[in-house]
């Protein structure tokens, strides 16, 4: 797939010569305007609403006016009983040891998958498919009541086993896409030098497989980062995570919401996935799109 | 590239190739083993965080919540309740104060149980809808060659990048009274505090944060269809949309199909965007949330509804993939085995 595409991209704009001017063109052009103005315009307005001081939140005006960091400083103050410096570390905890957890166990799986042929590799594939479609609310209700008979509620480990029932499948599922485009015949190549399957994997594929391997990654963490349902049932003031925490953001006043404060914080935790997103752009593509074409 | 590269391994699974049968039997064998070594640990993983907390659910669901017993005022330490957390979501029956079980009285969690029902299947038809509308559009767009092209690429990752919280946040901003909304059509609605305006402020979010995902799957659907098919067809004297509905529709359908199966699933477990911009409110209640609002109140009973949610879930998923042909599976296998 992500070969497929990238040749493609390189090699369309080369080929038909254009004349002039075409009416063709400008009616892509004005939709592809659209688009950008769809996408990017409530993410602007977010960037525009951070940076405004806090008395004109309403103010219409489409561009950066009263700018100022205040609002940055408000979603870091924690005289509010906010603590969002925590708040994102726990994000991070959390996305981290879930992504190496899954990544760590599907990485053989996905290998598996892709290069092996055995009995049942359809009921498996099904089974990982269906498991990444469960409905977060049918793991919240039993595991609720299983942590806090155990003492585990919220604990980090308690926000990382549920968020690996969704990140391990749809880590498996990535990396099985991409490990199926891999050039295997290298594998074979190994066999043939003397090496047993097991070191053709250490030694060659391996290494081979770390870009495919590190986008994975990237959609991993992304999905655990942006998790909600299951973080605001089960983790408590120590382990809150960044997106239940602007979901409950406190403001000064009781009843208004801090409208200025929250799209800050909603910044701050947006920036770095968008810089992510945007540098590996081609890459993530090629993993979203992964196997659900063929 | 990666065609040929498969082909001898789609063959060799079929097993006509293979210069005798009972080789490749033994190398399947062989390779079995070694398989499901590989496959061990992320199937225990996922039978341990998926498969036990199911299990437990369906079993918790078969029990009396404890708590006080309406109908003699004692409290009660639960035991087993039949199917009685199963007919108070699906018939809405409560336990009577004075035993046996009457309706559920308005505004009890357990008489919300159809309206969210249908609320979850409204989202979902109509965000899907209008996903599937918008996403083909904007993958038609961007499957052009022009200039730029790959900056569009780049716009729709990012409201798919952003956390759906934020998302929440952000068109709860939006849409507030005093917020741009309002002022840029020149209304004056309550957007969250009122059932329709509600329904389309969440239905709208939905709509920008997962269209890009929907677009980009149509398009790599699209990039499969060979250019020379639409040569061949210009050159016949077909039109656009003849175009459209001959060539690209079918072709495309499969990689459609399974979209619309992942976009489904998804919404049919929306909790997200009406937890945070309503809370439930204004009809905007879909069965995730009421799972989440019971949990407080009673676990057993909230095991029963989060099994239904779950069963529901799966059902339309089967609907899809036997019925309407959304083989994800296949589409991952890619082994030609398809029925």
């Amino acid at each position: 797939m992500s070969t497929a595409t990238a040749s493609k991209t390189s090699t369309a704009p080369a080929e038909k010569p254009k004349r002039p001017f075409n009416w063709g063109s400008l009616r892509t052009y004005i939709s592809a305007v659209i688009i950008l103005i769809w996408c990017l315009a409530p993410f602007y307005w977010m960037l525009v609403t951070a940076f405004r001081d806090v008395g004109y939140t309403f103010d219409t005006t489409p561009f950066f006016t009263h700018i100022t960091w205040d609002n940055f400083a408000t979603v870091f103050d924690e005289s509010l009983g906010n603590h969002f410096g925590r708040n994102l570390l726990n994000s991070l905890i959390v996305g981290a040891v879930t992504t190496v957890v899954a990544l760590l166990v599907g990485v053989f799986a996905a290998y598996a998958l892709a290069r092996l042929n055995f009995r049942f590799k359809f009921v498996v594939l099904g089974f990982i498919l269906g498991a990444s479609m469960f409905p977060g609310v049918a793991l919240v209700t039993p595991l609720f009541q299983l942590f806090t008979n155990i003492g585990w509620f919220g604990t980090y480990q308690a926000l990382i086993i549920p968020n690996i029932s969704f990140v391990l499948p749809l880590t498996v599922y990535t990396l099985t896409s991409f490990f199926r485009e891999m050039p295997w015949e290298l594998e074979e190549a190994a066999r043939i030098d003397g090496c047993t399957q097991g070191q053709a994997f250490r030694k060659v594929i391996l290494p081979l497989a770390a870009p495919a391997t590190f986008t994975t990654a990237i959609l991993a963490f992304i999905a655990s980062w942006n998790e909600f349902l299951i973080a605001s049932q089960l983790s408590n003031d120590s382990t809150k995570t960044v997106t239940v925490a602007i979901a409950y953001f406190a403001g000064a006043q009781p009843h208004q919401e801090p409208y200025t404060a929250v799209m800050a914080a909603g910044t701050v935790v947006t920036i770095p996935l968008v810089i992510l997103v945007l540098v590996f752009q081609r890459k993530i593509v090629a993993g979203l799109t992964a196997g659900a074409v063929k | 590239m990666s065609t040929e590269l498969q082909k001898p391994d789609a063959t060799a699974t079929a097993g006509h190739t293979m210069p005798s049968r009972e080789s490749a039997d033994r190398k399947q064998l062989t390779q079995g083993r070694w398989a499901y070594t590989l496959l061990a640990p992320s199937l225990i993983l996922l039978a341990v965080v998926i498969i036990y907390p199911v299990l437990n659910a369906i079993i918790m669901s078969f029990q009396k919540d404890s708590g006080l017993d309406p109908a003699t005022g004692f409290f009660s330490e639960g035991g087993p309740a039949g199917f009685e957390n199963y007919t108070h979501w699906l018939l809405q029956q409560c336990t009577a104060p004075g035993g046996g079980s009457v309706a559920c009285p308005p505004g009890t969690l357990g008489a919300q149980f159809w309206d969210s029902m249908g609320t979850t299947f409204f989202f979902t038809v109509v965000t899907v809808a209008f996903e599937t509308v918008l996403g083909f559009w904007m993958a038609i767009i961007m499957a052009r060659a022009f200039r730029g092209r790959s900056l569009i690429r780049a716009a729709v990752l990012v409201p798919w990048a952003i956390p759906t919280a934020v998302t929440a946040k952000l068109w709860f901003f939006i849409f507030a009274f005093e917020g741009i909304a309002n002022k840029l059509f020149g209304t004056q609605i309550l957007w969250t505090g009122s059932e329709w305006p509600a329904k389309w402020a969440i239905i709208i979010a939905d709509v920008w944060k997962t269209t890009p995902f929907m677009a980009l799957l149509i398009l790599a659907g699209l990039q499969l269809i060979p250019d020379e098919v639409y040569e061949a067809a210009k050159v016949d004297g077909a039109s656009t949309w003849q175009r459209f509905r001959l060539i690209t529709l079918p072709l495309v359908k499969p990689a459609l199909m399974v979209a619309i199966l992942f976009r489904v699933l998804d919404a049919l477990r929306m909790y997200d965007l009406p937890a945070i911009m309503t809370q439930g409110a204004n009809g905007t209640t879909t069965l995730s949330i009421l799972v989440v609002q019971q949990i407080r109140q009673g676990f057993n009973t909230a095991a029963a509804l989060s099994t239904i949610t779950f069963l529901v879930i799966f059902l339309v998923a089967f609907i899809f993939v036997r019925f309407l042909g959304a083989n994800a599976v296949d589409a991952a296998t890619s082994s030609g085995k398809a029925k």
